[in-house]
């Protein structure tokens, strides 16, 4: 007869792998080896796992339908199962599991339209914190470019070279068949929330840069000049007094 | 705005707290005993779970239900989780705690789901060992929760009952008596839902849980009972449920409803129905009292 724990290893293997044997050491009253209710707990694993992820993803879910979607979701579940009991955590990485998952190739939008949900599930769980007001941000910059901000601990920014934002917004409506005018370019998303609030908003061209150097600890100066690398003309005020308002800088600091 | 009710948890009825519900809480501040939370749901750093648990927390006593520290596993406690746990009872200050006996971790990965063991002196004595664990970190006494299961195992060489007696005789800790459990497992496993109440050391129960069950069949057609918490409280676990207050008295009990959440109304209804089982008890109580008092009729 195997210990504890290696009854524990078999029972988790053959829960993981629904083509594993049943643990021989189960039993049930009637003969036979109780495949339908070991059967049980294979699906309650696997459909609590995929529903957490239809809940955390549902656009991203919209546009592949509830087949595909659960499909997707079972193979993620089976190649990167949680590895932890704070199911608020899972799923982090299945933006770039959709990317590589190559059923969804036909809809190469799909990997940032998760990101996109991925970082509004994670602004929605994450730390609150008083965005700083605008009187009180310039009265601490002045014309200092080496102030470096600490922006809100919701901030996230998803790059796509696909109109990401459009396409979630218009995925995200119901029964409203209203002709959806997409454009052609990329969207940038900046995705805060500054109260209770998630607000996902669209960056302009250099903002997304502008943004991720001030987020890696770059003053305005650095983080206007690697923005300008990508857009000639980029506009640091307009950008910052964009940040303002969106309530992404709740602190400012002199860079020593 | 109401001072935090720090004192215990009044023997009534109460519900599992869903997002779905926040604003039909606080704007009607319905007449219901406690909320209990999935502990889990409220591990996030911050957002609108929170500020909502507060809100509802500074009008309603609350209870704190854990369903990923795997005490039943055969490795150590996760130490982080533990202190998440500590975290949330000091921030919330929950009136019970309570855990399973299953376990849903093994090495690295969590399954998600409450899974069984067999009842061994060796599980015995490990099970044991975490609820020592938890009780120390906590500070607390913790309740622990009777499971449903769908397999028995070879090794088993006690009965439930018994290893929660042990359970309880060796650690201190208190029980919660999920009585859907009881009846979903007396189903799958062909025992006397009754006999296993009337057997439950009804005096160290805390809490009662009763939730709704699905009905599926097993290979060779019999009936397979899943435990899962998505409708009604069936009517042979209500008359489950009497019994057993009839044995507890007047008890805090949770109706437990987590999946194909219901409005507000629905879930608030099946809560007045189990005060009213409680109120019954109470009466029933007197009644029996009074036959058999001394009062002389004059």
């Amino acid at each position: 007869m195997p210990g504890p724990s290696e009854l524990e290893a078999d029972f988790a293997r053959a829960v993981l792998d629904a083509k594993a044997d049943v643990p021989a050491p189960l039993v049930r009253e009637a003969p036979g080896v109780p495949a339908r209710r070991f059967g049980v707990y294979r699906n309650n694993v696997y459909a609590s796992l995929i529903d957490a992820l239809a809940a955390r993803f549902p656009v991203t879910a919209r546009l592949v339908g509830d087949a595909f979607f659960r499909a997707m979701a079972r193979a993620y579940a089976e190649t990167a199962p949680p590895n932890s009991p704070v199911l608020l955590r899972y799923g982090m990485g299945f933006a770039d599991f959709i990317a590589s998952f190559p059923p969804a190739g036909p809809v190469p939008y799909l990997a940032d339209v998760a990101r996109l949900e991925w970082a509004w599930h994670a602004a929605y769980h994450a730390a609150d914190a008083a965005p700083l007001p605008l009187e009180a941000l310039a009265e601490a910059v002045g014309d200092a470019a080496s102030a470096t901000l600490t922006l809100h601990p919701t901030l996230h920014v998803v790059r796509s070279v696909y109109p990401v934002i459009t396409i979630w917004h218009l995925a995200a409506r119901e029964g409203e068949d209203e002709p959806a005018r997409i454009p052609a370019d990329g969207e940038d998303a900046l995705v805060v929330r500054p109260k209770l609030d998630v607000e996902v908003r669209r960056l302009p061209a250099g903002g997304a840069a502008f943004v991720l150097a001030l987020k890696s600890g770059a003053c305005l100066e650095q983080a206007a000049e690697q923005a300008a690398q990508e857009v000639a003309g980029f506009d640091l005020e307009a950008n910052l007094a964009g940040l303002v308002v969106s309530g992404a800088i709740v602190g400012v600091g002199a860079e020593p | 705005m109401a001072q935090r009710q720090t004192g215990p948890i009044p023997p009534r009825a109460g519900v599992g707290l869903k997002p779905q519900h926040y604003r039909d809480i606080l704007d009607a501040e319905p007449d219901i005993g406690w909320f209990e939370i999935h502990a889990e749901n409220y591990m996030g750093e911050g957002g609108p779970p929170h500020a909502y648990l507060t809100a509802v927390r500074e009008r309603y006593p609350l209870s704190l239900h854990g369903v990923g520290l795997s005490i039943g596993g055969s490795g150590p406690l996760d130490k982080d989780h533990l202190a998440r746990l500590k975290a949330l009872a000091d921030r919330y200050e929950p009136a019970l705690f309570s855990e399973h006996l299953a376990w849903s971790s093994h090495d690295t990965v969590y399954l998600n789901d409450l899974l069984p063991l067999p009842y061994t002196e060796a599980t015995l004595a490990t099970v044991c060992g975490h609820i020592d664990e938890v009780q120390e970190a906590l500070g607390r006494q913790m309740l622990l929760e009777n499971p449903s299961t769908y397999v028995a195992f070879a090794a088993t060489s006690m009965s439930e009952v018994e290893f929660l007696r042990e359970i309880v005789r060796r650690t201190g800790c208190g029980l919660l008596l999920d009585v859907n459990n009881v009846f979903v497992q007396a189903a799958n496993h062909g025992f006397d839902a009754a006999a296993y109440v009337d057997g439950f050391p009804a005096e160290h129960v805390g809490e009662i849980h009763l939730g709704g069950h699905a009905e599926d069949a097993d290979d060779d057609g019999s009936a397979l009972l899943i435990d899962d918490h998505g409708r009604e409280v069936a009517d042979p676990v209500w008359a489950l449920y009497a019994r057993a207050l009839a044995r507890t008295g007047p008890t805090p009990t949770l109706i437990e409803w987590d999946n194909d959440v219901p409005a507000w109304a629905t879930l608030f209804a099946e809560a007045r129905r189990a005060d009213a089982v409680i109120a019954d008890t109470v009466w029933s109580d007197a009644l029996s009292a009074d036959q058999h008092g001394s009062c002389v009729a004059v």
